[in-house]
C-alpha cells in the first residue's frame, strides 16, 4: 500500500497515557513541517476501558479525521477488567486491537504489544489479516519497556516501531522528548526508543509494507492546539479574568486551562458547589465591573438558565461556553454531539434574547469567542459559545500568528464618574442606568463604587433607574429596547462583510450542504471529494446561529437545486432552525444526521449525498440517518 | 487614583441618606418585621460612615427581597436563591465594596441553602441577613424550611410533617466565622449586630426574626424576646465552638415553646477571609480586579506572549 499521508492510531486502556503520548507525536510530527490534526475517542472512566486517539499526518492543509486509517498501534490496557464468559462488556483485555480492526483500511499496518495482547484471543484474526492484506508485527513492547525503565515506556517502544515502519526520523520525536521530559526519564526513554526501532530494522523486512511518511514544510511558526485551548485564550485576550464553574466533561477542559493560566495573569478562578452557582458568580463578578465568564456541558448548562435570564434582564454582560456531549440526561459523557443546540438557543423564560456562536474549529473559536466578549460587553447581553466533545478535543496544526493580536480589556459600554456628574438621575439621586432613547438602546452601566452611579439591577421588570415596576407603557418601552439589540448586533455583523459565515466550493454549484459548528472541516474535505467525483456541490458552514445570518443563508440556499443540511443529532435541530429563521425552504432542505456518538468521517458525508441525493437511494445501515424534504 | 471615589471617599454619612428621596416607599404590610431590618441597616450603615455608593446589596426574591429598593445604595435583587454567589463574586471581584446579601429564609435556608453552607465555608467577607419569618411571605404563606412542626398552612393542610431546619447550627457547622440571631422587635440590638457583622472579616450570618402579622400569626411578634449575651441565665464563651453549639441548640428548640432567645452565638476573629487565602496562595490580585480595568496605564498580558510557547 502506498499513501500520502497516515492516519495513525494509538490504542489502549483508560489511563495508560494514550492522549500525552499522541500529543507529543502529533506535535514531533508538526515540528518537522507537517499538518497533523487528531481525534480521540475515550470511554468515561478513569482507569481501563477502551481508548484511542487518532493522529492524521499530511504535507497538506487537513481540517477533518479521515476516513477509517491506517496505522494500528495496539498497546494493552493495564485496567481492564478481567475477562469473564459471557461478560456483557467482552473480553476488555485484548479490545485496543480487536475493537480497532473494522476501521483499518486493506493493506494497513498492526503493531502490537505481543507482551500484552494475544491474536488467540480474537476470532478469525489470521484470516481477516490474510483478506485485508494487513501487515503484522508483533513485538514484546512491554519486555522492551521494562528491560530499560519501566513499564509505562512501552508507549514509546511503540512510538520507536512506528517511526521505523513509516520512516519516520528518530530525531523528530526524540528532541521534542527531551524538551519534555526530565533527564531522569529521558535516558531510559532513550534506551527503550532506540531498541524497539532496532527490533523493526534487523527483524522485518524494511520495504514492507509501502507506509512512507510524506514530508512538508510551513511557511511560518505552527502551534499545535484544540477548540478548548483557543477558546480559553480568546477569553483571556479579550481581558477576561474571572471565571466560575463546576466541572462537567467536555466543558472542563476549558475550565481548567482557564483555572492553570488566571493566576499567572492576576486573574480569578472558582470552581463552586454547583452551576446556579457558577453562573451568578460571573454575573456578579461583571456587574461589579470585570470581564468573567463560566460555562458547562448540556447537564449544566440547563441549571444556569435562570442566572442566564436575569443577565439578560438586568443586562448584566458575560460570557457563558456550552459544551455539549451525547445527551438527554448524562447520555454519554464522553462522547460527541450537536444536541443542545435548541436548548442553548431558547432555554430561560419569557421573551429572552442572547448571541450564539458555534466555532467550527481551533481559530474559529478563538476569534468567536473574543467576539462573542466584544458583543457581550458592548451591547450588555449574555454571548453564548456552543461547541462540542469534538472540536474541544481535537488537536490541529494553527499558525502562532493567529494569536499575535492587540489584548482588549475594553468594559463595553459603561459610564465614568466624570460621566455620572452629567448624566440623568431620578429624583431619589439613583442613575438612570436603563434609559430609553439612547445610541443603539445600550444604557451605559455604572459600576458599584462609582460616586453617583448607583441603581437598583433587578430581575423584576424595572424603571430607567432600575425601580421594580409593571406599568404597560414603561414595560413595553424596556421590552422593545433591549428586543432591538439584537438586530443591531445583526447589523453590525452583517456590517463585517455579509458573507460572514464559512463558504467552500464552485460558486455556481448545483447542490448545497449546510452545515454549523464543527462539522465544518469535514464537510469542506466530503465537498472537495465530491467535486472531484464530478458533483456540482458547495459548502456553507454556520457559526454564528444568534442573531442568524438570514440572508447569507438565503442566498445560498436560493443559488441551488437542493441543500442537504449536515448535523450530528437525531432531531434535525439546526435544519428546523433554519426554517424557522427564513420562514420557508422546506421542500429544499434535507438532512444528513448522526447520533451514534462518534463524529462524521468525510466519506459518510460523500456516501450521504450520494445516495440520497444523487440517487435518491436509502443509507445503508444505521450509522447515519436521511431525513428528506417536508413533501420530497 | 481609584475609578471607584465612593469607597476611598471619608465623610460622616446620615441615616437618612439610605432613604431613597421619593418613591418607592415601603410596599410591606404594617407591622411587618422587615421594617425593622430596613430600619437597622441604616443605623448600622451611618454608624460605620459607609457611604451609600461604596455598599452593595444582592437580595434575593421574596417580601424580604425587596429590601434594597428601599435603600439607598447599589442594589442587585437577583433571582430566588441566588443572592450569595452574586454577592460574593461582586466582593472577589472589588474587595473595596462593602457588600451585604439579604433575603428569606425559604430563599436562603431552602431554594439557596447549598450556597448557604458553600458561602459560609468558604468564609466570604461580607455579611448575609435572613429575615426569618418562618413563612413564604410573598407567595401568601405557605410552609418555609423554619416552619415549626405542625404548623398549617394552604400546601401543609394536615399541618407540617417537617422539624424545622436549624438556622444557626447549619451556619456554625458550615464554617461561618460571625453568627447572630436578633429580631425585629429589638432595633438597637439589631443595629448593633448588623455593625459588628459588616465589620468583622469573614462570613457574617445574621438570623433576623421578622414578624409577618400576615400568614404568620403563630408567630406572634417574637416578644418578649431575652439577649443572652446580657442574660446572666446564658452563660457561655461565644468563641468557643462548642459552648457556641449548645446554645445554638438550645435556641432554635426553645423558639417553638415561645421562649424567644438572641444574641451573638460565635465569633470566630482569627480564621482569615476567603479574600485572604486566596491571596496567600496566589490565586487573587492584591489590587481590586474591578480597578485594573480603569487603569489605562495597566500592561495586559497577552497569550502570544505568555501561554503560547507550550504549544511550540
Ligand atoms: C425559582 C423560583 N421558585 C419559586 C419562586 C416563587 N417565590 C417567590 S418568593 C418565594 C418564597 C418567599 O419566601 P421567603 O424566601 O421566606 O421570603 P419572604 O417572602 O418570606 O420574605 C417563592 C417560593 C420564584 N420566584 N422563583
Ligand atoms: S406578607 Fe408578611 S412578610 Fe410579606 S410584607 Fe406582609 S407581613 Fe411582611
Ligand atoms: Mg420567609
Amino acid at each position: 500500500m502506498t499513501t500520502d499521508e497516515l492516519i495513525w492510531r494509538i490504542a489502549g486502556g483508560s489511563g495508560d497515557g494514550i492522549a500525552s503520548t499522541s500529543q507529543n507525536f502529533a506535535k514531533a510530527l508538526m515540528r518537522s513541517g507537517l499538518d497533523v490534526f487528531t481525534h480521540r475517542h475515550y470511554p468515561s472512566r478513569i482507569r481501563g476501558g477502551h481508548t484511542y486517539t487518532e493522529v492524521r499526518v499530511s504535507a497538506d492543509p487537513i481540517r477533518s479525521r479521515g476516513d477509517g486509517y491506517n496505522f494500528l498501534l495496539a498497546l494493552g490496557d493495564s485496567f481492564a477488567r478481567n475477562p469473564q464468559e459471557n461478560a456483557y462488556y467482552g473480553n476488555e483485555e485484548v479490545k485496543p486491537l480487536s475493537e480497532n480492526l473494522d476501521d483499518l483500511d486493506d493493506g494497513g499496518v498492526i503493531v502490537y504489544d505481543s507482551g500484552l495482547l494475544d491474536t488467540d484471543d480474537i476470532p478469525d484474526f489470521d484470516q481477516r489479516v490474510e483478506e485485508h492484506g494487513w501487515h503484522v508485527y508483533d513485538i514484546d513492547l512491554r519486555t522492551i519497556a521494562r528491560e530499560h525503565g519501566r513499564e509505562v515506556m512501552r508507549n514509546t517502544a511503540g512510538v520507536a516501531v512506528t517511526c521505523a515502519i513509516a520512516g519516520i526520523e528518530p530525531e523528530v520525536i526524540k528532541s521534542l522528548m527531551d524538551d519534555t521530559m526530565p533527564e531522569k526519564v529521558f535516558e531510559p526513554n532513550m534506551s527503550v526508543f532506540d531498541d524497539a526501532y532496532g527490533v523493526v530494522t534487523e527483524e522485518y523486512d524494511a520495504d514492507a509494507p509501502d507506509i512512507s511518511i510524506p514530508s512538508g514544510s510551513h511557511d511560518e511558526e505552527q502551534v499545535l492546539i484544540s477548540g478548548s485551548d483557543a477558546i480559553a485564550y480568546g477569553a483571556l485576550d479579550e481581558g477576561c479574568r474571572f471565571i466560575a464553574g463546576y466541572p462537567m466533561t467536555p466543558w472542563t477542559e476549558v475550565f481548567t486551562i482557564m483555572s492553570q493560566n488566571l493566576p499567572e495573569v492576576g486573574g480569578i478562578s472558582e470552581q463552586v458547589e454547583d452551576e446556579i452557582a457558577a453562573a451568578a458568580l460571573a454575573i456578579g463578578a461583571s456587574h461589579a465591573g470585570v470581564k468573567a465568564m463560566s460555562g458547562s456541558s448540556g447537564g449544566g448548562f440547563a441549571l444556569m438558565s435562570e442566572p442566564l435570564g436575569l443577565a439578560e434582564m438586568t443586562e448584566t454582560p458575560v460570557v457563558l461556553i456550552e459544551a455539549m456531549r451525547a445527551g438527554p440526561s448524562t447520555g454519554m459523557p464522553t462522547k460527541t454531539e450537536q444536541g443542545d443546540l435548541e436548548h442553548v438557543l431558547y432555554t430561560s423564560q419569557g421573551d429572552s434574547h442572547r448571541v450564539v456562536f458555534a466555532p467550527a474549529d481551533a481559530e474559529e473559536a478563538y476569534r468567536q469567542t473574543r467576539r462573542a466578549f466584544q458583543i457581550a460587553y458592548e451591547y450588555q447581553i449574555p454571548s453564548i459559545v456552543l461547541y462540542d466533545q469534538k472540536n474541544g478535543g481535537e488537536l490541529q496544526n494553527v499558525p502562532a500568528s493567529v494569536f499575535d493580536e492587540a489584548p482588549n480589556p475594553d468594559l463595553g459600554s459603561v459610564i465614568t464618574e466624570a460621566e455620572l456628574a452629567d448624566a440623568p438621575h431620578d429624583p431619589s439621586g439613583k442613575y438612570n442606568r436603563f434609559q430609553h432613547g439612547v445610541e443603539d438602546n445600550v444604557s451605559p452601566r455604572s459600576i458599584p463604587g462609582q460616586e453617583g452611579g448607583r441603581y437598583l439591577a433587578t430581575g423584576n421588570e424595572h424603571m430607567p433607574a432600575g425601580h421594580i415596576s409593571e406599568s404597560p407603557d414603561n414595560r413595553v418601552n424596556q421590552v422593545n429596547r433591549r428586543m432591538s439589540k439584537m438586530e443591531t448586533i445583526r447589523a453590525e455583523l452583517d456590517a463585517d462583510g455579509g458573507q460572514r459565515n464559512f463558504h467552500h466550493g464552485p460558486a455556481d454549484a448545483d447542490y448545497g450542504i449546510l452545515t454549523f459548528g464543527s462539522q465544518q472541516g469535514t464537510a469542506v474535505e466530503a465537498v472537495d471529494r465530491l467535486n472531484d467525483e464530478g458533483e456540482s456541490v458547495k459548502l456553507l458552514g454556520v457559526s454564528e446561529l444568534a442573531p442568524y445570518p438570514v440572508e447569507e443563508v438565503t442566498g445560498f440556499i436560493e443559488s441551488v437545486n437542493e441543500v442537504l443540511v449536515v448535523e450530528m443529532n437525531a432531531s434535525a435541530q439546526f435544519r428546523g432552525l433554519t426554517q424557522k429563521e427564513l420562514g420557508r425552504f422546506g421542500d429544499k432542505l434535507s438532512s444528513l444526521l448522526k447520533y451514534n456518538g462518534n463524529p462524521f468521517e468525510p466519506a459518510e458525508i460523500v456516501e450521504g449525498f450520494v445516495t440520497s441525493i444523487v440517487e435518491d437511494g436509502r443509507l445503508p445501515g444505521h450509522e447515519t440517518k436521511f431525513v428528506p424534504a417536508a413533501g420530497d | 487614583m481609584s475609578a471607584f471615589s465612593a469607597i476611598s471617599e471619608d465623610i460622616e454619612h446620615d441615616r437618612n441618606e439610605y432613604t431613597p428621596g421619593v418613591e418607592p416607599q415601603p410596599t410591606w404590610c404594617p407591622g411587618c418585621g422587615d421594617f425593622g431590618v430596613l430600619k437597622a441597616l441604616k443605623g448600622a450603615a451611618a454608624e460605620l460612615g459607609l457611604s451609600p455608593e461604596e455598599m452593595l446589596v444582592c437580595t434575593g426574591i421574596g417580601c424580604s427581597g425587596k429590601l434594597n429598593s428601599y435603600f439607598e445604595s447599589y442594589g442587585f435583587h437577583t433571582i430566588h436563591g441566588r443572592s450569595l454567589p452574586i454577592a460574593r463574586a461582586a466582593k472577589l471581584a472589588n474587595p473595596g465594596l462593602t457588600v451585604v446579601a439579604a433575603g428569606g429564609d425559604g430563599d436562603g435556608y431552602g431554594i439557596g441553602g447549598n450556597h448557604f453552607s458553600h458561602s459560609a465555608r468558604e468564609n466570604h467577607d461580607m455579611t448575609y441577613i435572613v429575615f426569618n419569618n418562618e413563612i413564604f411571605g410573598l407567595t401568601k404563606g405557605q410552609t418555609s424550611p423554619t416552619s415549626p412542626k405542625g404548623h398549617k398552612s394552604k400546601t401543609q393542610p394536615h399541618g407540617s410533617a417537617k422539624d424545622p431546619i436549624r438556622p444557626l447550627s447549619q451556619s456554625l457547622t458550615a464554617g461561618a466565622s460571625y453568627i447572630a440571631r436578633t429580631a425585629a422587635v429589638n432595633p438597637n440590638q439589631a443595629k448593633d449586630i448588623i455593625v459588628e457583622a459588616i465589620e468583622h472579616d469573614g462570613f457574617s450570618h445574621i438570623d433576623f426574626l421578622t414578624q409577618c402579622p400576615t400568614w404568620n400569626k403563630d408567630a406572634k411578634q417574637y416578644v418578649p424576646y431575652i439577649d443572652i449575651n446580657d442574660s446572666e441565665d446564658y452563660e457561655f464563651d461565644r468563641t468557643n465552638r462548642a459552648e457556641a453549639s449548645e446554645m445554638m441548640y438550645e435556641t432554635e428548640t426553645v423558639l417553638h415553646e415561645g421562649t424567644v432567645l438572641t444574641g451573638r452565638y460565635y465569633v470566630d476573629e482569627e480564621r482569615p477571609s476567603y479574600g485572604q487565602e486566596k491571596r496567600a496562595i496566589g490565586e487573587m490580585p492584591e489590587e481590586p480586579l474591578a480597578e485594573r480595568y480603569f487603569d489605562d496605564d495597566h500592561e495586559w498580558d497577552r497569550v502570544y506572549d505568555t501561554f503560547l510557547d507550550r504549544h511550540k
